[in-house]
């Protein structure tokens, strides 16, 4: 963690309001959102489609800039703190037509590290070999990138998120195109991983929201969170403008009440 | 055919005109990859017209001052028209939000027109221009073929120096972004590398038909090829092929080598489509 002094919060998001204005929006996808998210933490966030969610982790990253609020990663602006965040995008925008390999996808996590010239170090392979290993993919090394089915395309996204030696994992919607048995080995990794590093998940899906989720947070525009004795089917119906079955993990998952006055607190 | 060979004891330029073919392969046979995955063939049209205005700004500045300029030939104006062109259409894709082929579609006409219209302008009748629009293989120079050298090197170590990067920003730009990699630089550089690629093309095929070596080598190979190393590797070889075989095939024939080329080019890729499409048939079984 470096100079960071512990129990310091990995992500810090205050009053954060932001509206595609290129777009011509005149409502904000997201308005007043704080958030925080220390050291081994592993939160959910849920809620609909539309609701803000790959919003907000573009802002964490630095990728679109908030039109009110503040952000800081790792203690930084996003931007400066953006090549210790390990981003698993929804929809990455792999170009297939260009013929390359898992390994050489995984290599291009290291570009952080080394840019320059033709053949990357022995010390980077090695870190693609761990990653690739880590996710459970080795055997998919030689594979090309167009031959993967869902569920091993996002273990590889995983593994190049992780071949950059994040100390930060963002995931948006990783569960997508996956069977049950590829979720469960999904739902294993992560938890695996965050014994090392802490884990922001994004997911329009509550039934994802799994045992190893330490809080999860709703948000639709604003986040609308509840501790763990109120995250019930109703209080999620509120979110989702809907009703929802039932919420089995209750018990398990405790979740933060994450509000503006808590972030104030930590900061 | 044989006659070629013959030919070529007290005929240097048939020796000059193989190496000019064999150089200029080299160059488009690593490039063409790079413009047919990033889907950059439009704009390569637009930066070789656009080269002609730096061809009309060269002949024209020479015509009017003959003693400043006596050292300048026409490629050098197309060479500088190609990468301000590479650049203009880089920081146009990148900044505006004007429909990106519509603003292209007007520089590559424009670029053409202004040209045309600086020749217009310039005294004497200009021969050599029709070379730099169609090729002339026939009559190639040492200095052409040493400047084809240069810019193999130039585009070779550039290539390898940005190698990485170029494979992230073609592979995923947004997750280059994120680890830090400028995707305009990228871009930039890559754009400039092809409108070099350009100049190498234009005494082998001339500016009208260099997309013709720029994707169709490239698009040959990616039919067999599952990693970019080996695909520019087999681009090369394809390049080589269709730039060499043709000049001698046609010699004595009277027909034109530069067409001939671009043919075969064109032949090579669709017997390659085609026998593509009946593996692809026969594993389905169908």
């Amino acid at each position: 963690m470096g100079d960071m002094e512990l129990g310091q919060p990995v992500i810090e998001v205050e009053d954060v309001s932001f509206r595609y204005a290129e777009r011509g929006d005149v409502l904000p996808v997201l308005e007043d959102v704080s958030l925080t998210v220390a050291a081994n933490d592993f939160l959910g966030i849920i809620g609909p489609n539309g609701g803000g969610k790959t919003t907000l982790l573009k802002v964490i990253l630095g990728l679109l800039c908030p039109q009110t609020g503040n952000v800081r990663v790792f203690g930084q602006t996003p931007r400066k703190a953006r090549n210790r965040i390990g981003y698993v995008p929804q929809h990455a925008q792999i170009d297939f037509s260009v013929p390359a390999n898992v390994m050489d996808m995984v290599l291009m996590g290291r570009l952080g590290h080394s840019q320059w010239g033709f053949r990357f170090s022995r010390t980077d392979r090695e870190a693609v070999r761990r990653a690739l290993h880590d996710t459970g993919s080795e055997d998919l090394a030689e594979r090309p990138v167009h031959h993967l089915s869902g569920g091993q395309f996002n273990r590889v996204l995983i593994a190049r998120a992780l071949a950059a030696e994040a100390e930060l994992l963002l995931l948006d919607e990783p569960k997508t195109g996956m069977d049950p048995e590829a979720e469960k080995g999904l739902t294993e990794l992560l938890h695996r991983l965050n014994q090392r590093l802490p884990i922001v998940l994004v997911s329009h899906d509550i039934g994802f929201v799994s045992a190893h989720l330490k809080r999860v947070a709703c948000l639709n525009r604003r986040i609308t969170s509840h501790s763990a004795a109120e995250l019930t089917s109703e209080a999620i119906a509120g979110v989702y403008h809907r009703h929802v079955q039932a919420v089995h993990h209750k018990e398990a998952c405790p979740v933060t009440y994450l509000s503006r006055e808590e972030s104030s607190e930590n900061a | 055919m044989w006659q070629f060979f013959v030919d070529m004891r007290h005929n240097p330029f048939l020796g000059t005109g193989l190496i000019a073919g064999g150089l200029a392969s080299l160059a488009c046979g690593v490039m063409g990859p790079y413009v047919i995955t990033r889907r950059i063939v439009f704009l390569v049209g637009a930066i070789a017209h656009m080269a002609v205005g730096g061809l009309g700004a060269a002949v024209f500045v020479k015509a009017h001052y003959p003693d400043m300029f006596a050292w300048l030939r026409p490629i050098h104006g197309a060479m500088v028209a190609a990468l301000l062109g590479a650049m203009i259409i880089g920081v146009v894709r990148h900044h505006s939000s004007e429909r990106h082929d519509t603003l292209i579609g007007a520089l590559w006409a424009v670029g053409m027109a202004f040209g045309l219209l600086l020749l217009k302008f310039t005294p004497g009748y200009q021969t050599d221009l029709l070379s730099y629009l169609f090729g002339n293989v026939v009559y190639v120079s040492w200095a052409d073929v040493r400047l084809i050298a240069l810019l193999d090197v130039i585009i070779l170590a550039i290539l390898l120096i940005y190698y990485k990067q170029l494979l992230g920003v073609c592979l995923d730009e947004q997750q280059a972004a994120l680890q830090g990699i400028n995707v305009f630089t990228v871009n930039i550089v890559l754009l400039s590398l092809v409108a070099l690629t350009v100049i190498c093309l234009i005494q082998i095929v001339g500016l009208i038909l260099v997309l013709a070596l720029l994707t169709l080598p490239a698009a040959t190979a990616a039919h067999y090829a599952g990693r970019l190393p080996l695909m520019m590797a087999v681009s090369v070889v394809v390049s080589l092929v269709v730039t060499t075989l043709p000049r001698v095939g046609v010699y004595g024939t009277g027909i034109s080598p530069e067409p001939a080329i671009v043919l075969a080019a064109g032949g090579v890729y669709l017997i390659s489509v085609i026998g593509r499409g009946r593996l692809w048939r026969g594993k389905k079984g169908v």
